[in-house]
């Protein structure tokens, strides 16, 4: 029998799988396609204090093994959510990542502290790395000293566990990660997407109406393998590992980069059943392998 | 619960420039699918699927029959797909037009690949003995496809951009000869929607939506429509595609 459970703060995970935010909406749509208890855990579309409508359609793109997307934290806001989408997912009884998305220290504040009156809710997934608004979040995702300052905000305000998701969008991944350790973060969400541009030759026009939009799937696992083993040998904290996993191997790899769990997000829109297939895919891969569990995987590709 | 399906090719023709007109077998689909309906099809090797209405369902024989053009990568790549080979599909997508309460006529209005769904839709209202009328809109002659199907419908006329076939102009250019009519039902580029929903803003109406689509299960928030000024939204996928006329801001 090989275990997948994994421990984290404020998630007893069954499995190491959960749908990666923004990738699964409030899970809904995917309870239609299967039974949602199967998951690790499901984080949540990111929350802000407002509602929030978005950017301009065209939203994606396809590129070369992956896609951009410049969605615009389109989503009820916190408090709609907490009343109607919650509950929902809560009838699983399934963890729940609450993901926190803001403009300002005052809106990130607002939303964390939303949750805590939010039954159902273990974690809050702090999203300072949103690359596809205009005004904030990806500042406090690329300036070590703002991530410290609203993570440490955001800590203070919660009775929750936080997982700060960081941005690959910088030059050093480290001092990230190790300033929002510092501040307090329980743990890391790594990475979201890439910052990227198609332009499209009949119009000669950026084919995204926001111009720019945040790169996905398999493209980038690359970038979060290499950024997580990095991370991994200067932080004390968990990782949950996401960026471009499709498969039980693709998880087994970011085991070995050094997460304690993973994300799946863009796998989901190309096959429904993403998640349920790599969960009962994984043992067989681990026992490939050489492992019993997730947890003697993780971190395993550092050496001895 | 919702399912992933395999439909199987059976026979890929071009129909017209750039256009196939493709035949799938696949028991589910041809069994529940209808009129307005889409398939989000996976071409191997593609990150996204691809969403593409539903032309015709032959229920006996459990046959679907798909309409498309090449514009990308995906779709010239689904255009070279062989007799028996399979395609993994969601589907049937999205809600189809709604056709309740006494209709006697309707007007179908399409623009190039925006004719597919409404041609599934004006068989299935001639069955129920309602009368078709179809204006049908092409950039030029080598464009024009499915002519001689809506005209087994009804009244038919063509408009070609370039005057190379049929009327010259466009879709709206025809309407003044259009006899009275019910309902109106509109699928096609957005300026024509705009240009159509416009016109015949003194009749109801539900034009069909096409957008890039990530999840195409109304899960990641990429295909929506404004609804109102003050910026709320409907989800093509799941809300849609198709829509009564006043109910998006196009």
């Amino acid at each position: 029998m090989t275990d997948l459970a994994v421990d984290l703060p404020g998630l007893k995970l069954k499995n190491p799988v959960m749908p990666a935010s923004g990738c699964f909406g409030f899970g809904r749509e995917y309870s239609e396609f299967y039974d949602l208890k199967k998951l690790g855990a499901v984080i949540m579309k990111a929350a802000t204090g407002e509602v929030r409508y978005g950017n301009k359609t065209p939203r994606v793109a396809e590129t070369t093994s992956g896609m951009l997307n410049a969605i615009g934290l389109q989503n009820p806001g916190v408090e709609k959510i907490i009343e109607t989408e919650i509950p929902f997912i809560a009838a699983y009884a399934v963890p729940i990542i609450a993901n926190v998305a803001g403009s300002s220290l005052e809106e990130y504040v607002k939303v964390a502290s939303a949750f805590n009156h939010a039954e159902s809710v273990n974690a809050l997934e702090l999203n300072i790395s949103c690359p596809n608004v205009k005004e904030g979040g990806i500042q406090f995702g690329t300036n070590p000293d703002m991530a410290a300052e609203v993570t440490q905000k955001v800590k203070e305000a919660s009775n929750l566990p936080v997982y700060v998701k960081l941005s690959p969008n910088v030059t050093d991944i480290t001092a990230m990660a190790k300033a929002v350790e510092k501040a307090g973060a329980d743990g890391l969400s790594m990475i979201n997407t890439v910052t990227g541009m198609q332009i499209d030759l009949d119009n000669k026009q950026p084919l995204l109406a926001n111009k720019t939009g945040g790169l996905s799937g398999q493209a980038i696992k690359p970038i979060a393998i290499r950024m997580i083993y990095e991370v991994k040998q200067h932080v004390n904290i968990p990782i949950i590992g996401m960026g471009g996993i499709s498969s039980a191997e693709d998880v087994l790899e970011f085991l070995l980069a050094g997460a304690n769990a993973v994300a799946v997000g863009t796998a989901n829109f190309q096959n429904p059943f993403a998640c349920p297939e790599i969960i009962d895919e994984l043992p067989a891969v681990l026992q490939k392998y050489g492992f019993d569990s997730v947890k003697d995987a993780i971190g395993k590709g550092h050496g001895v | 619960m919702k399912r992933k399906v395999e439909l199987v090719v059976k026979s890929v023709d071009v129909i017209a420039l750039d256009t196939f007109e493709m035949t799938l077998v696949n028991e589910y689909v041809a069994k529940t699918a209808i009129p307005g309906q889409f398939l989000h099809l996976l071409v191997d090797g593609h990150t996204l699927r691809r969403p593409i209405s539903i032309a015709n369902v032959d229920r006996n024989n459990n046959e679907i029959t798909i309409l498309f053009k090449i514009v990308g990568d995906g779709t010239k790549q689904l255009a070279a797909y062989k007799p028996g080979m399979s395609i993994d599909a969601l589907g049937p997508s999205g809600n189809g037009f709604s056709y309740e309460g006494k209709l006697n006529s309707v007007l179908l209005v399409g623009g190039g690949i925006g004719i597919p769904p409404l041609y599934n839709l004006g068989k299935t209202l001639k069955k129920k003995g309602i009368k078709v009328t179809a204006v049908l809109g092409f950039q030029s002659k080598e464009h024009v496809f499915y002519e001689a199907n809506l005209r087994e419908l009804g009244k038919t006329y063509v408009v070609t951009n370039d005057g190379t076939y049929g009327y010259r102009g466009f879709v709206t250019s025809v309407m003044d000869q259009i006899e009275d009519f019910d309902t109106y039902y509109s699928c096609g580029p957005i300026p024509m929607l705009k240009a159509v929903t416009k016109q015949l803003q003194d009749h109801s109406g539900y034009i069909s939506l096409e957008e890039r689509m990530g999840c195409g299960v109304g899960a990641c928030f990429a295909c929506v429509i404004p609804t109102d000024s003050h910026g709320g939204y409907k989800k093509i996928c799941k809300d849609g595609p198709v829509f009564a006329a006043d109910e998006v801001v196009l």
